[in-house]
């Protein structure tokens, strides 16, 4: 069985402070951007796995803290 | 008292701590592949950046089998303190409550600052800005140097910690470097038996670097065995 591959997608809790993306909310205007807000920056993790029924087990002990982090589980592949 | 301090790759503060522990007992490292913790009457997970900080500060090291050996010896009720990085693992291992973000500024600071022991000791718990502190308790005189030390825990869980005395040592009013909630510097669990902090004790055990203060934060690990 060919591996499935999916994208995780990562990003801090709904009213957890971003200073990132806060930083980079404020760097936006100097360069011309305005009018630009809530900026959030999280992280994108690319896996093929063997067995993709366990992504989300694997996204809850691993790839995201679920006190702080949401995360999407994205097939690549078509597979849901 | 025989302490053990783990080593994984990417600590860095494991020799100091070594020394604070030599101070009080004997004292030896424990490699991140050892499994076992035989002898040991107390485990220090020291500072650094375990395993690079890859993912998320300490999210790599609680895979390890000394962690693994570590959980086992805490459901034992054995005493475990863990700075910096290691208070970062020990949240990741779900041995403390909250979790460790970037700091509010972005920035790593590294500064002496004075820490209050904040929680269940004779004279009741010290509140957020309560300015008397100094009339109550002295603060510790410790260094703290991290990017990613901003204590969060969901409202609920901080009112429960204060509530049940697990806020074990907060910044002295106005010297809170990172925008933990509440102050929070540090915070022990229920049991009452492991306690993480974000400054480091290890650093403040010889008079030639100005403090002595940071033993202690290692006596009271030592009385929870005691």
């Amino acid at each position: 069985m060919a591996a499935a591959r999916a994208r995780v997608l990562i990003r801090p809790k709904e009213g957890i402070l971003d200073p990132q993306g806060k930083a980079v909310e404020r760097a936006l205007p100097a360069l011309g951007f305005e009018g630009v807000e809530h900026v959030r920056v999280g992280r994108m993790v690319e896996l093929e796995a063997e067995d993709p029924e366990r992504l989300g087990e694997l996204c809850e002990k691993l790839l995201a803290n679920p006190l702080i982090e949401d995360y999407e589980i994205e097939r690549l592949d078509g597979g849901g | 008292m025989r302490w053990g301090v783990l080593q994984f790759p990417g600590s860095c503060d494991e020799r100091d701590a070594l020394h604070a522990c030599g101070l009080l007992g004997e004292a030896r490292l424990v490699w991140h592949e050892e499994r076992d913790l035989d002898g040991i009457d107390a485990v220090v997970v020291p500072g650094g950046f375990s395993y690079g900080d890859y993912l998320r500060a300490g999210a790599i090291a609680r895979f390890s089998p000394a962690m693994e050996a570590v959980a086992e010896f805490v459901g034992g009720g054995g005493p475990v303190l863990g700075i910096c990085n290691g208070f970062q693992v020990l949240c990741e291992a779900g041995l403390l409550p909250g979790a460790l973000l970037l700091n509010e500024d972005l920035r790593f600071h590294c500064r002496q600052l004075d820490l209050i022991p904040a929680a269940d000791w004779a004279d009741g718990p010290i509140r957020q800005g309560d300015l008397d502190v100094s009339a109550r308790r002295r603060a510790l005189s410790i260094p703290a140097k991290h990017g990613e030390g901003r204590y969060y825990a969901p409202e609920e869980v901080l009112d429960a910690l204060e509530a049940k005395g697990q806020v074990a040592y907060r910044y002295a009013p106005g010297q809170n470097p990172n925008g933990s909630a509440r102050d929070i510097a540090g915070v022990r669990n229920e049991a009452g038996n492991v306690v993480g902090l974000m400054p480091h004790p290890e650093h403040a055990v010889d008079p030639l670097t100005g403090s002595t203060d940071g033993l202690e934060v290692f006596e009271a690990v030592a009385e929870v065995r005691a």
